[in-house]
């Protein structure tokens, strides 16, 4: 991957740097890894020089008359207060430059929003604080049993810093997911960007693919990426609490692998749905939904209704101590809850296994001082669907 | 009502001053209380919007979230958009407008001297509703300055309504204001007085009255439209009942693309007063500042979607607007020009307007500049909502609107309190300002063109640096504006500052130098002529 | 000392001023309905609005792949699927394809369904003659359905586009659709 650096801000980064020991400091936008990238980096550098370098002359003539100008050097200041020659120019000198940057400027965007002919279609889908992918199609088969969310996998606690405590981070804490989207190099993608709640917008840098996820509408954009890698966006539209915690991981392999991963997909989810099954059929012992409960109960849940359960009234409320997830009559309830949401809580039926619901529910009714003794059965997860 | 005005009608007002104590302010109807009303109720809210910065720029200081949780964080961002926006930079202009408008056109006053007192007290009510929202369930709005549906819709807290509210006051107040200040330039002027003699700061104030009247009332149908949706079961923004949530920010940016030159054109005004005084010469090409500041104005309305570039416009609207944005590069670079060519040959010294207005040039062309690149379209998808933006748009409103205000206050303080200030102090505040505003938001053009997005909490480990040096800048930054009230009080109230003479400036010209220092309490009751 | 002059009073100007301002609030209003005349007339946000159904030929040289999508807005847990993923038509061929929805809780529920078009520029060609999002759809607890959609390609589709995309984002809209009975009912 070649990473280009801003040169002429080499000087400004020793200079100011020295604490930034370790990883190099990335000044500039990237180049990217797609051909619509390096035309976005290309122009993005043209506006560059063409801005410097006008403000070299504007500023240059204005230094020049704060030097040579002052009172103390040109007492007698001149009267002139118009010149209609000079005036015309400096008016059509900015037009022409600004034709010269809209030329390439059009030709770019042009090409950015030819979605024609792609080789495959993935639906991309935000929600509160999470993405959803799922492949329509490539190569004119269909794809559609492939779809599945991708969150943030770093640990809360790796973040949440708050007293004082320092945690060691890597330096891609906050582009960590779970599962990252797997597409192949060398062809056209589609993506068909839409949102289940707000607006969010889905952006990978080494693509310079932005796109904004408006709930009700599909908004087209695509990418073909040129080398094999890791690629890491962001959330770039405000969408909430966890904004800044909704990361893209993209992950490009060649054509070939890319079939692989297809394949293994399949089968992990056959075996993740055949172990489902297994697991609806058994009855689990109180530690062992405990335990799995609280891994759910962190990755999912904490986020709002906090590690502790004291949660963020009145939008996020406490589930320490609260009725439905202490009343044995409001098990149903509570089951349902997590099933199929409401308001501000999204449904994680489609999201979670029954054994995973059975588990953060047995978890919620006994954590946090809650101590109602309620061990929930994937069996009656199932039932409640 | 009779088309003639008897200027005599005004002179029994002569011969008593201001009415003592709080009912002075209270019911006051005179053009100068309410100057320094609008003017120390703006700097109060710039302290305040100033300290929310300060809690984002904390928690931003190095990696993880230390200080605030997110939603918190969402609440201070939102909060400090909207104070500095409505409560700080609009009043302020307000303000300058209602000290110098009518001593700078020879009116004893403003036209509508009890709707200004009404649009000034109207403020103080809308920013406490919006304000207490923080101590409400839920917090205060979290959904950024822009509140864009259906966030601050479907998903808004509680306090949402309160803010809703307060928009609306402060709609009023601004439209009330602007309405001020077209009556009173279209009908007040002192014989002799014409349009094109105006000083410009009057000029670009009239432009942006205009502005004013057409957009506020734009925004005031936004939030009514998220009231009803929220409230009474419409669908204006929510596409289950047939709307669209990308409408609202049709309906938003009309009416704030108009408003960023709300918050800028006055400032042209200011430095086009400021850098002629001090070069000893006349501002070079009055006329076309005038079409320059007409022309950004018109094309104002016509560029709000590049806001908009990532939600999926067709390519056609694209192109429009791209090319559109592009073209106000034009005017305003006219602009930078002609205050250039003023310089030029001039005899200039430095006092402390004309650093904060040359300084002002200087950072506002640099925030033009990442303008004309946030204008290219295939460009901003990589820029659009990351702190390049941010960058963007503070370089233009604080060197912009803000030193524009400072600048203003220094070069206008003699006249009006009577004393002069230090210009050893108010030196240090501009250099000091100058450094920390820097060290606040250039860093963030880096930060930002690597990939850091706007309104987060926290940040990858490569932005460290970036933001450890921004936050360093901000709470420098924000120590300068102390020392700016500490200069102030004790030009004003301290005793000791020397007494300033009329002309207070040796190259100043124009209506208002012709005035005593301190301006009297009723000016021009005798209108001046002006040939 | 007086000046004559035929400049409105201070309180007429203020009193144009004003009506100024109010007419701006009411184009704030006014921005919807011209918003979406604009959206039909240059296609801009994908909302298909077309219901024309189509006389005329059916243009055989061409094929044109259209795509169909189903998902929920996070209010609804509807199982909701198109039967068809994706057809190729001609343009000026009318076509029904089908979808499937089924309510798997324990009451009755409203849902609507929203249509977008991608590219957003398609949504002018793509006709619908019938469609379940036309109306709110009541499913009674544990009811399924199999909803059709009838639809043609305009044959003035322009040339660069072979491909739409027919996307149907379902809402939950029973507390709504139980206001509207009850004030009905009223």
């Amino acid at each position: 991957m070649s990473k280009q650096w801003y040169k002429s801000g080499a000087w400004l980064a020793a200079m100011l740097f020295s604490a930034g020991a370790g990883a190099e400091t990335q000044f500039n936008m990237t180049p990217g890894v797609t051909d619509n990238a390096h035309r976005a980096y290309d122009l993005h550098m043209a506006a560059v020089w063409i801005c410097g370098i006008i403000g070299a002359v504007v500023f240059g003539a204005m230094f020049y008359s704060i030097v040579k100008h002052r009172k103390s050097v040109h007492p007698k200041p001149a009267h002139f207060h118009e010149n209609t020659l000079v005036e015309i120019v400096w008016t059509v000198i900015p037009v022409l430059i600004l034709l010269g940057l809209a030329i390439p400027a059009v030709k770019t965007l042009v090409a950015m929003e030819d979605t024609r002919d792609a080789d495959m279609t993935v639906m991309v889908t935000g929600s509160q604080w999470k993405w959803h992918y799922k492949y329509v199609d490539a190569d004119g088969k269909d794809l559609s049993d492939i779809g599945f969310y991708s969150l943030l996998s770093t640990p809360r606690d790796t973040f949440e810093n708050y007293g004082g405590k320092t945690t060691e981070k890597s330096e891609t804490y906050l582009k960590e997911v779970d599962k990252p989207l797997v597409i192949p190099t060398g062809k056209k993608v589609r993506f068909l960007v839409t949102s289940e709640d707000v607006i969010h917008s889905w952006w990978v840098p080494a693509f310079a693919v932005k796109k904004d996820a408006v709930p009700g509408f599909i908004n087209e954009t695509w990418t073909k990426v040129n080398e094999a890698g890791v690629y890491r966006g962001v959330c770039a539209e405000l969408c909430g609490k966890d904004h800044g915690f909704m990361p893209v991981v993209v992950k490009a392999v060649s054509p070939e692998e890319f079939q692989t991963w297809v394949a293994d997909t399949r089968t992990a989810m056959a075996e993740a749905k055949k172990a489902a099954e297994a697991d609806v059929d058994r009855v689990w012992a109180m530690d062992e939904l405990m335990k799995k409960g609280e891994e759910v109960y962190l990755k999912n849940c904490s986020a709002c209704h906090q590690a502790t359960g004291a949660g963020m009234p009145p939008t996020f409320p406490a589930l320490a101590g609260s009725k439905i997830a202490t009343d044995k009559a409001q098990i149903p309830d509570h089951i349902g809850r997590v099933l199929k949401g409401k308001g501000a809580m999204p449904a994680f039926g489609a999201m979670l296994s029954d054994m995973e619901i059975a588990a953060v529910i047995t978890y919620e009714r006994n954590a946090f001082g809650n101590k109602t003794g309620d061990a929930v059965q994937p069996k009656d997860v199932k039932a409640a669907r | 009502m009779s088309a003639v005005i008897h200027e005599h009608d005004h002179h029994h007002d002569d011969h008593h001053g201001p009415a003592k104590g709080l009912t002075r302010w209270l019911y006051t109807t005179n053009h100068k209380d309410i100057g320094s009303l609008y003017l120390w109720f703006a700097f109060t809210m710039f302290l305040i919007g100033g300290l929310f910065a300060l809690v984002i720029r904390a928690e931003l200081f190095i990696p993880g979230l230390q200080l605030v949780k997110p939603e918190f964080f969402n609440q201070m961002t939102t909060l400090h958009g909207l104070v500095m926006v409505f409560g700080a930079v609009m009043p302020a202009f307000t303000g300058l407008a209602n000290w110098l408008i009518p001593m700078m056109i020879g009116a004893p006053d403003m036209a509508l001297p009890r709707m200004n007192n009404w649009s000034f007290w109207i403020l103080p009510v809308a920013f406490g509703m919006l304000l207490s929202s923080l101590f409400m369930d839920g917090g205060a709005p979290n959904f950024g300055w822009t509140f864009y549906a259906p966030l601050s819709t479907k998903f808004g807290p509680p306090s949402t309504d309160y803010f809703i509210f307060g928009v609306h006051l402060m709609g009023i107040s601004s439209i009330m204001g602007a309405i001020n200040v077209i009556v009173t330039v279209m009908n007040m002027r002192a014989p002799g007085m014409t349009y094109m003699k105006m000083p410009l700061f009057v000029w670009t104030w009239l432009i942006t009255a205009f502005l004013l009247i057409m957009v506020m009332p734009v925004l005031a149908g936004a939030v009514t439209m998220m009231l009803t949706d929220r409230h009474f079961g419409t669908s204006f923004f929510d596409a289950a009942g047939g709307g669209d949530p990308v409408m609202f920010q049709h309906v938003f940016w009309f009416f704030g693309h108009p408003e960023v030159y709300i918050m800028i054109l006055p400032s042209f005004g200011i430095a086009s007063a400021i850098i002629p005084t001090f070069a000893r010469k006349p501002l070079f090409g009055y006329a076309s500042m005038v079409y320059a500041t007409a022309s950004i104005a018109g094309l104002s309305f016509i560029v709000w979607a590049h806001h908009m570039f990532t939600t999926g416009m067709p390519l056609a609207g694209e192109l429009f607007f791209m090319i559109c944005t592009m073209l106000i590069a034009v005017p305003t670079g006219v602009k930078v020009f002609n205050w250039v060519a003023t310089m030029w040959q001039g005899s200039m010294t430095f006092e402390a307007p004309m650093l904060f207005a040359i300084a002002f040039v200087i950072l506002f062309t640099i925030g033009g500049f990442s303008g004309i690149m946030l204008a290219l379209a295939p460009a901003d998808f990589q820029y659009h909502d990351t702190y390049f933006v941010v960058a963007h748009f503070h370089y233009v409103l604080f060197p912009g609107a803000i030193f524009g205000t400072i600048a203003a206050v220094y070069y206008w303080l003699p006249k009006w309190c009577g004393r002069m200030y230090s210009e050893k102090l108010a030196k240090i505040h501009f250099w000091w300002s100058i450094i920390a505003v820097n060290l606040t938001f250039f860093p963030m053009h880096f930060s930002g063109l690597a990939g850091m997005q706007r309104r987060v909490p926290d940040y990858a480990i490569q932005f460290a640096d970036f933001n450890m040096l921004s936050s360093i800048g901000a709470f420098g930054l924000g120590i300068g504006q102390l020392f700016f009230f500490y200069i102030l009080w004790k030009t004003i109230w301290g005793g000791k500052a020397p007494k300033a003479t009329a002309q207070v400036w040796e190259g100043a010209e124009g209506l208002e130098w012709t005035l005593p220092s301190p301006a009297p309490y009723h000016s021009f009751t005798e209108p001046p002529v002006v040939k | 000392m007086s000046r004559t002059t035929t400049r409105p009073t201070n309180a007429q100007l203020a009193g144009k001023l004003s009506v100024a301002a109010l007419l701006m609030f009411g184009f704030g209003f006014a921005m919807v309905p011209l918003y979406d005349v604009f959206c039909e007339a240059l296609g801009i946000n994908g909302k298909p609005t077309g219901r024309l159904a189509y006389a005329g030929e059916v243009d055989r040289s061409r094929t044109v792949t259209v795509q169909f999508l189903a998902m929920n807005d996070r209010s609804m847990d509807w199982q909701f699927q198109p039967l068809v993923k994706a057809v190729k038509v001609h343009p000026g061929e009318p076509t029904t394809v089908k979808f499937y929805a089924k309510n798997p809780r324990g009451m009755d529920m409203v849902g609507q369904a929203v249509p977008s078009v991608a590219p957003g520029e398609g949504a002018l060609y793509l006709q619908k003659t019938e469609c379940f999002c036309f109306n709110q759809q009541t499913l009674k607890a544990g009811e399924s359905i199999e909803m059709p959609v009838r639809f043609h390609v305009d044959p003035a589709l322009p040339e660069h586009i072979h491909t739409l995309t027919l996307s149907y984002t379902l809402y939950n809209v029973t507390d709504k659709a139980q206001v509207a009975a009850k004030v009905a009912a009223q």
